[in-house]
């Protein structure tokens, strides 16, 4: 007993004195590490106010995160185009918008745009106001794996009624009624949702609140409502556990479905049932009406969810970038609206697409949110 | 100890005694006041959610609601997960040190300790990716066939995330802990109690329950509790392989389970500000406070034990 409690004391002064000297490696690099970027951080919360002072300036954003992924691409397209650094953080909608009312970040992304008060706020941030651009537009596809189903119609009443499992099983009339073709197998539905609060989730509710709200009854909310379904985590998760499962119906983000090789079903629209590709994700832009009693050059999208026009396709996140239309320093005005320019690009949107896999905007918005960004001036 | 050293060293401390001495002391009041700033942090920061009215609390029906499953969900898994895993993990043990021929006995131990240094994150996509689609069938019997037992009322997880695949999850994780410290335990077992009780004319089963059992019974104690800690508060695995879209409930292999606590703050901290993200670090709280009852308990134990078999 006594040889081995020594042991062991032994043991515990070799693994303190392995982390101490652990610690006192991990001291020197951080000891290091502020003074190397204390450099470049300092210039960091002033680049709204003297920012844009070298030869090709930085210009600072924060918002949505479901915009990181085109930034990547964005971020480095402009780098080589006009030689100015933009850096982005991805600290959610809110978070972002409050950042830029206060002067922190130069733009704000954000999947909703401001607000009455916001714009109010924005008023005294921005030397002329701020307008909001959509940038980003992604359809949500409602994905399943369903054994000898290779296609799949749903009204929104129908996918309402599975989403909040009042549809429970694969050969309900209501389904078997629309398709008419395929072989539904007695076999229960899974539902697969978010478990995590999210912005898809935000939107695909919306779309179920707004195309059939006598189905739907949970209204528009970013938490998953309906319990006894299967949870998981992130976009990745759900397209994950729709795969790993037969019987399973999910929503996410289209371009991972159709990486992960599922099939999406087709939503009725007017007549006709369509399935999640850009073009008809970037069309319910252009079908929609923009938000009323917005100031000049602002472009809010009202998603028209109920919308009964050809080859559209309603379930869609649309993401914004809030800009001033007025900066103090005229450069970073300038290079701010060469940014969305050039993110609203057809050249942008194309990396934006390669990398996140969203759907290009349409000729015709990109030509409205021309004429928006010429009231972006330096001064 | 201290009384002898004076008298060795002729009356003076060496150097080299207060140094280490001092630096012992200082490691244990370090330890005290990471601990207390722990604490204090959590309750800080839990303090809008403490005192928030209830119906600003998610669910909108106050604190306790709220918490109450995630805390069942917890409790479950780690239950579950130390039902599976302790009988095992003893038996593993006692195979190494007293039945295993020495070669295969360290290649075996070696195996084990190998085990226990696999990342959480590890297990957690073979959780979801392999042992959960390989559970579906066995999900989908227990239902067909016991789902008179509330345990397997089903129905059947169609992609087997359920709480029981987290907790078996749990259960191979906690595993190489749990034996790798009772192998140690088993092996400190003095070779005279042994030989003395073969000497009596025990078989080798008896032997090991009245030599081995007793005497690493405290460790095995110790070993347990510090499984259980890992299960209590793991967090990657159990986002990753648990579908939590339920309330509390007994049912094992649907897909509406609770979440457990570090999962649930896992998957709600990268959106929450304000007021939800205080109630997360109330959740946290409850871990902390949950993880200090079940040392303390396990403390008693121990002591008890060791009261009772030396």
């Amino acid at each position: 007993m006594r040889s081995s409690t020594t042991r062991a004391a032994r043991a515990a002064l070799a693994t303190t004195s392995a982390a101490a000297l652990a610690l006192a490696l991990a001291s020197c690099s951080a000891g290091n590490e502020p003074g190397g970027s204390g450099g470049g951080g300092g210039s960091t919360p002033g680049a709204s106010a003297g920012g844009g002072g070298g030869a090709g300036g930085t210009i600072n954003g924060a918002g949505a995160s479901t915009q990181q992924a085109a930034f990547q691409a964005w971020i480095v397209g402009f780098q080589e185009a006009e030689g100015t650094t933009v850096t982005y953080e991805p600290i959610g909608s809110g978070d972002g918008r409050t950042q830029f009312l206060t002067g922190g970040v130069d733009f704000a992304g954000s999947d909703a745009y401001l607000d009455d008060d916001e714009l109010t706020e924005a008023d005294s941030r921005c030397t002329d106001g701020a307008i909001d651009i959509p940038v980003y537009v992604s359809p949500i596809a409602i994905a399943y794996n369903l054994e000898g189903v290779d296609e799949l119609q749903l009204t929104p009443a129908t996918l309402a009624g599975i989403m909040a499992q009042q549809v429970t099983t694969w050969n309900d009339p209501a389904i078997a009624e629309e398709n008419p073709d395929a072989e539904l197998p007695d076999l229960p539905i899974t539902v697969v949702n978010r478990s995590d609060e999210s912005g898809t989730t935000e939107n695909f509710t919306e779309y179920l609140d707004a195309a059939a709200p006598e189905a739907w009854t949970y209204g528009v909310v970013e938490t998953w409502p309906v319990e006894g379904g299967e949870a998981a985590q992130g976009t990745s998760g759900v397209v994950q556990a729709v795969g790993a499962g037969n019987g399973t119906i999910g929503y996410a983000d289209a371009s991972q479905v159709e990486i992960s090789d599922l099939s999406s079903a087709l939503i009725q629209v007017g007549e006709d049932y369509v399935g999640p590709t850009p073009e008809a994700a970037a069309a319910i832009l252009d079908a929609s009406s923009r938000v009323e009693g917005r100031p000049e050059g602002d472009i809010a999208i009202e998603l028209d969810r109920t919308t009964e026009a050809a080859d559209t396709y309603p379930i869609v996140l649309v993401s914004y970038q809030i800009v001033c239309k007025g900066y103090e320093d005229p450069e970073v005005g300038e290079q701010v609206a060469a940014f969305v320019e050039y993110v609203t690009s057809e050249e942008g949107q194309q990396a934006a697409v390669e990398q996140a896999g969203n759907a290009p905007i349409s000729e015709t918005l990109r030509s409205d949110i021309s004429d928006s960004l010429a009231l972006v001036t330096g001064s | 100890m201290t009384t002898s050293t004076p008298a060795l060293t002729g009356g003076r401390r060496r150097p080299g005694d207060r140094i280490f001495s001092g630096t012992a002391t200082a490691s244990a009041v370090l330890i005290l006041l990471v601990l207390a700033g722990v604490g204090i942090f959590l309750l800080a920061e839990a303090f809008p959610a403490l005192t928030a009215p209830a119906d600003r609390i998610s669910g909108g029906e106050g604190l306790a609601v709220y918490l109450w499953p995630i805390l069942f969900g917890t409790l479950l898994t780690a239950v579950i997960a130390m039902l599976v895993a302790v009988p095992v993990a003893v038996g593993i043990a006692l195979f190494i040190s007293h039945y295993a021929p020495r070669r295969l006995s360290q290649t075996l131990g070696y195996v084990v300790d190998l085990l226990a240094a696999v990342p959480s994150i590890v297990y957690g996509f073979w959780g979801v990716q392999v042992f959960a689609l390989a559970l579906v069938p066995l999900y989908q019997w227990l239902a067909e066939n016991l789902g008179w037992i509330p345990l397997f009322a089903g129905p059947a997880s169609a992609t087997g995330r359920t709480i029981l695949t987290a907790s078996l999850v749990l259960a191979v994780m906690i595993l190489p802990i749990i034996s790798a410290l009772s192998r140690e335990v088993f092996l400190q077992t003095p070779r005279l109690h042994e030989e003395a009780a073969m000497a009596l004319g025990a078989t080798r089963w008896e032997m090991i329950k009245y030599a081995v059992i007793p005497y690493g019974r405290s460790g095995v104690i110790s070993a347990s509790m510090l499984g259980l800690g890992r299960a209590l508060g793991e967090t990657m695995a159990v986002t990753l392989v648990l579908s939590a879209s339920g309330g509390v409930s007994f049912n094992l292999i649907s897909s509406g389970n609770p979440a457990t606590i570090a999962a649930e703050i896992a998957l709600n901290f990268p959106e929450a500000t304000g007021l939800r993200l205080a109630e997360l670090i109330t959740a946290g709280l409850v871990l902390f406070l949950l993880t200090f009852l079940v040392n303390f308990v396990a403390r008693a134990l121990v002591t008890r034990q060791k009261g009772g078999s030396t």
